[in-house]
């Protein structure tokens, strides 16, 4: 216990001392924090539209001003030549074209059905997708509109109508950042903790100290301690100014779940997480390669993570990487237990799973530390 | 030119002998193109969902499995009452809840009106959004299929196309953005720590009073990796047609040649960051964690970039992927020529011209 | 007879197909300078490593201060100091700080480490430095220091690895009036070295050659054994012979 007093108090002298990773440690997540969740917004408004209309009726100009105002859409151009409109999709001055055939209005009222012609640029596929169903959206909308005042209610009788009444539990306001912002600090908290833990004992064999470690009586427990506990004492703290100074105060986030809990699980988590970076230590003999496996390794956490992109819609092998990643679970618990107030009840699974990870990578990581070769 | 060939074979052995930079260099393309190709998509698929069907009539029966029997929902299980959606939203069990009211084919029927209640688990928003949509059209197409019995009159039947991408894939939007990534930190990465490490391990000395013109140095370290980085690209691009199925519609002369464009922007860049610097580590953080986020994010592969608000929309203005990107889906997949791109390509010349001429200064100055 | 404090026997250590160290047997004295001497690349290295306990030999028996190398190598840790090659404080903690540090590592008490600082600082005439880091200390110092500390919890043996390496002739006569200081206190110091002339100040040396000890006797003895009048002309008759290319 007293060997391990010494080794922190070394440790931390160095954490402090170091003038280019302190800002690194401290203010790059909170910085990342406030910008990311800006940037990472899927929400899909001002799609471009650019509008042929080859009828010009007064029934054509209902309908672009129904498309107009209904606050999807902003009108890029209108026009008489589908060639001009296509030249601005590929110009990526508009997103999606409406083409009104000619005769329009006639068509509709003496023969009972007219087309339509739209056509999007589908490469992003999503935002094609919902600026096509928006369209659709809107010009069902209006056609019931026409219906309604071109039909003889007593020639017909009234159309089934199911009404779908639909509410949003936990984010009724619908704010994407109360969803990314949690999920956001997890990684952020990830980046500080796993780059440090990767390079910090690389740098002892870098400049030969760890030999001196080495023949000293210092266990291989109280050295891999003695290494961790800082790390985890830190990755607690930029967290903690993460949820109760960014997330609180700039974003308005505040748990709905216990606090308690959270911290409970951040406690497992960074466990496990310093685990992987010991790990990429240990196999490492330069700063350079552990920062670059490091690196490569944190890609794939960040991607796999469901952090970005929901992992349900991942192909089945995908989920099975997404479910071997730790950081996976984290960003699933910050999302329940912040946004949806979930218990520990409902997070057992999470739990178990996490100290599974903190068990397997640390043992793997001692087992690798070799005092002797 | 004897002497540069041999400096040029010097910096090859350095990438090739380390297996650790080859993973980077190689390793990561790869993984990125695979993941982003296979796994990652924005789609909204086998999302769960919960019903809770008081009515268990036909009507209830027929949508129910119209749900199911579409990619975005796996039906979960049938709960018997609504009091248990908030437990089952807790534990992440499902996404969304649907339930159907007693009587609910008979008020179909008789009143010509009747309810249904959607409840999304709106902790990811744009989730629940899609989903509520995805049973709002299934629930249109049934009540339609119901009129059409009926005969409806005044329908005006839109017909959607999807160009360039039918089949809306997300690798089509993707890829381009995973090559402007790639080159860019590749790129960027390696130089900087390479010449960083010259300086570090006391060689560029050596190298600078050797009878060897600096600018050589420079442009010697330079060359293997815009080979690489071409090498890299082909890869990355033969991955992508040939495994993902991507279209090349233009040309693969002008496509590298913007490409080689946007590598100089890299390497230029890489060069300016290695100057500014005395140590690996530095040169490392710099590159990785001071580029990766804002290339990632600001390229607008992952998130649309006119949806940011305006500072972010301005500064994603000084990201070179950002025009790469631009160029890279005009030629590959818009199989557009040189006069839709020269703007693009302008930019991208004026920023390596800025890099290069403030580096080399930089350069000159610590060699007087 | 004076008590044996390092006895090894046929001590090998093999590296895939490379024989580092090759049957490797001698005995060292406690309160001796013993020299370990050899051309780059003759096994010197490896052999210390094995005796310190950081690397396991492949076969042969040793004991450090009656510890056996294979089965108890922490007893062993906690009666050796080493300093190696490269010089391993910490740049970024001040001279106060390592020695705390490395005190506290080896189980001094806060008195003792508190006690043994002043008298160390005393010592070195560090008095206006001690709240300098050491990575801002001229060489020497830092060399000096580093030898202060490895001794700093009075182990039985210390271990140097080419302790002097890029030193100036004032500079490495100090640091060796540390090692007898050390000696006469009775801590028996393993010493190698590349210098002819700090060899002659060893109470007895060994030779190695390729991987063998080619050669054990005082300085003395040996030069009167090849029939030669310095030591620089010993290692040279024996390091000619090497099959190894230096590295």
């Amino acid at each position: 216990m007293r060997t391990l007093r010494f080794l922190l108090q070394k440790e931390f002298k160095q954490i402090f001392r170091n003038k280019s990773l302190l800002p690194l440690i401290f203010l790059m997540p909170i910085i990342q924090l406030l910008i990311i969740p800006l940037a990472a917004d899927y929400e899909i408004k001002n799609i471009n539209i650019s509008i042929v209309d080859h009828d010009r009726s007064s029934f054509s100009r209902a309908l672009i001003s129904k498309i107009t105002a209904s606050g999807y859409f902003v009108l890029a151009d209108y026009g008489n030549s589908f060639e001009d409109a296509f030249k601005q999709i590929e110009d990526n001055e508009s997103d999606l074209i409406l083409e009104i055939p000619v005769g329009f209005e006639r068509n509709l009222i003496r023969e009972n059905r007219e087309k339509l012609f739209i056509a999007v640029n589908a490469i992003n596929g999503t935002k094609a997708n919902l600026g096509g169903a928006y369209l659709n959206k809107i010009i069902a909308e209006y056609n019931a509109e026409v219906r309604l005042q071109w039909t003889d209610p007593e020639r017909f009788s009234p159309v089934p109508k199911i009404n779908v009444a639909s509410s949003n539990w936990f984010n009724p306001y619908m704010n994407y950042r109360f969803f990314m912002v949690p999920g956001i600090l997890v990684f952020l908290v990830t980046m500080v903790g796993a780059y440090m833990a990767s390079l910090n004992i690389v740098k002892e064999k870098e400049i030969g100290t760890i030999e001196q470690i080495n023949v000293s009586p210092i266990s291989k427990v109280n050295f891999i301690l003695g290494k961790l506990i800082p790390f985890w004492i830190i990755g607690v703290f930029v967290f903690s100014v993460g949820l109760f100074f960014v997330a609180r105060v700039v974003y308005g986030i505040v748990p709905l779940g216990s606090i308690g809990l959270i911290y409970g699980f951040l406690a497992i988590y960074l466990v496990a997480l310093l685990g992987v970076g010991l790990l990429i230590s240990t196999y490492s003999d330069t700063q350079q390669q552990s920062m670059s496996v490091a690196f490569f390794v944190m890609m794939i956490f960040l991607l796999m993570s469901g952090l970005f992109t929901p992992i349900e819609s991942m192909p089945e092998w995908a989920q099975v990487i997404a479910y071997l990643n730790p950081v996976t679970y984290f960003i699933e618990v910050m999302r329940m237990v912040v946004l949806k107030g979930s218990e520990f009840k409902d997070i057992i699974p999470h739990f178990l799973k996490m100290i599974g990870f903190a068990i397997f990578f640390n043992t793997w990581a001692v087992w690798n530390y070799r005092k002797t070769s | 030119m004897k002497q540069f060939f041999t400096f040029v074979k010097k910096e090859f052995y350095h990438v090739f002998r380390d297996p650790k930079t080859l993973l980077m260099l190689f390793g990561l393309p790869v993984v990125q193109i695979v993941l982003f190709g296979f796994a990652l998509t924005n789609e909204i698929k086998n999302s769960k969902v919960l019903i809770v069907d008081y009515a268990k009539d036909a009507a209830s029966q027929e949508i129910i499995t119209k749900i199911g029997a579409t990619d975005e929902f796996v039906l979960q299980h049938q709960i018997l009452s609504h009091l248990q959606i908030e437990d089952e939203f807790k534990t992440g069990r499902a996404r969304l809840a649907i339930i159907f009211p007693a009587n609910f084919q008979r008020d179909l029927l008789h009143q010509n009106s009747t309810q249904l209640q959607v409840i999304a688990d709106a902790s990811d928003p744009n989730q629940a959004n899609t989903l509520t949509n995805y049973i709002n059209t299934i629930v249109t197409e049934y009540q339609q299929s119901l009129s059409e019995v009926n005969g409806m009159p005044y329908q005006i039947r839109p017909e959607i196309r999807m160009l360039y991408n039918p089949e809306l894939k997300g690798a089509t939007n993707f890829v381009p953005g995973v090559m402007a990534l790639v080159l860019m930190l590749v790129c960027v990465l390696m130089t900087s720590v390479s010449i960083v490490r010259e300086k570090e391990l006391g060689t560029m000395e050596v190298l600078l009073v050797s009878p060897f013109n600096p600018f050589m140095v420079i442009i010697a370290k330079a060359i293997p990796y815009f080979l690489l980085s071409l090498v890299n690209l082909s890869v990355i691009l033969v991955l992508s047609i040939t495994l993902l199925e991507m279209p090349f519609n233009g040309s693969y002369l002008l496509f590298f040649a913007e490409s080689s464009l946007l590598i100089l922007t890299a390497l230029s860049l890489g060069l300016l960051i290695s100057n500014s610097t005395d140590s690996q580590q530095t040169a490392m953080l710099i590159s990785l964690m001071g580029m990766l986020i804002p290339t990632m994010l600001l390229t607008g592969f992952m998130f649309p970039i006119e949806n940011m608000p305006l500072p972010l929309r301005v500064f994603s203005n000084i990201i070179p992927s950002k025009w790469y990107y631009l160029i890279a889906k005009s030629i590959m997949i818009k199989g557009l020529g040189f006069s839709a791109i020269w703007k693009e390509t302008l930019i991208l010349l004026g920023m390596t011209v800025f890099l290069l001429t403030v580096s080399l200064k930089k350069f000159k100055i610590r060699l007087a | 007879m004076p008590e044996i404090v390092i006895k090894t026997k046929q001590l090998t250590k093999k590296f895939g197909d490379f024989t580092a160290a090759d049957s490797i047997t001698f005995e060292v004295y406690k309160g001796e300078i013993f020299g370990f001497l050899g051309a780059n690349g003759a096994g010197k290295t490896t052999a210390m490593r094995m005796l310190c306990g950081l690397s396991r030999p492949s076969s042969g028996e040793a004991t450090i201060a009656g510890f056996d190398v294979y089965t108890e190598t922490e007893k062993i840790k906690r009666n050796i100091g080493y300093m190696s090659q490269k010089f391993s404080l910490y740049e970024d903690l001040t001279i106060l700080e390592n020695i705390r540090f490395f005190g506290g590592i080896y189980g001094l008490s806060d008195r003792e480490i508190e006690e043994k600082s002043q008298h160390l600082i005393g010592l070195l005439g560090l008095g206006n430095e001690t709240k300098k880091l050491v990575g801002a200390l001229p060489l020497g110092w830092k060399q000096k220091l580093a030898f202060s500390v490895a001794i700093l919890h009075d182990p039985k043996i210390v271990f140097l690895d080419e302790p002097t390496g890029g030193v100036d002739p004032v500079t490495r006569r100090q640091f060796w009036d540390l090692i007898y200081e050390a000696a006469d206190r009775g801590i028996t110091v393993f010493v190698t070295t590349h210098y002819m002339d700090e060899a002659e100040y060893c109470n007895r040396l060994s030779m190695m050659v390729d991987g063998e000890i080619k050669a054990l006797d005082t300085p003395s003895n040996l030069k009167k054994q090849f029939g030669v009048a310095s030591m620089d002309e010993v290692f040279y008759e024996l390091a000619r012979g090497a099959k190894r290319t230096a590295d």
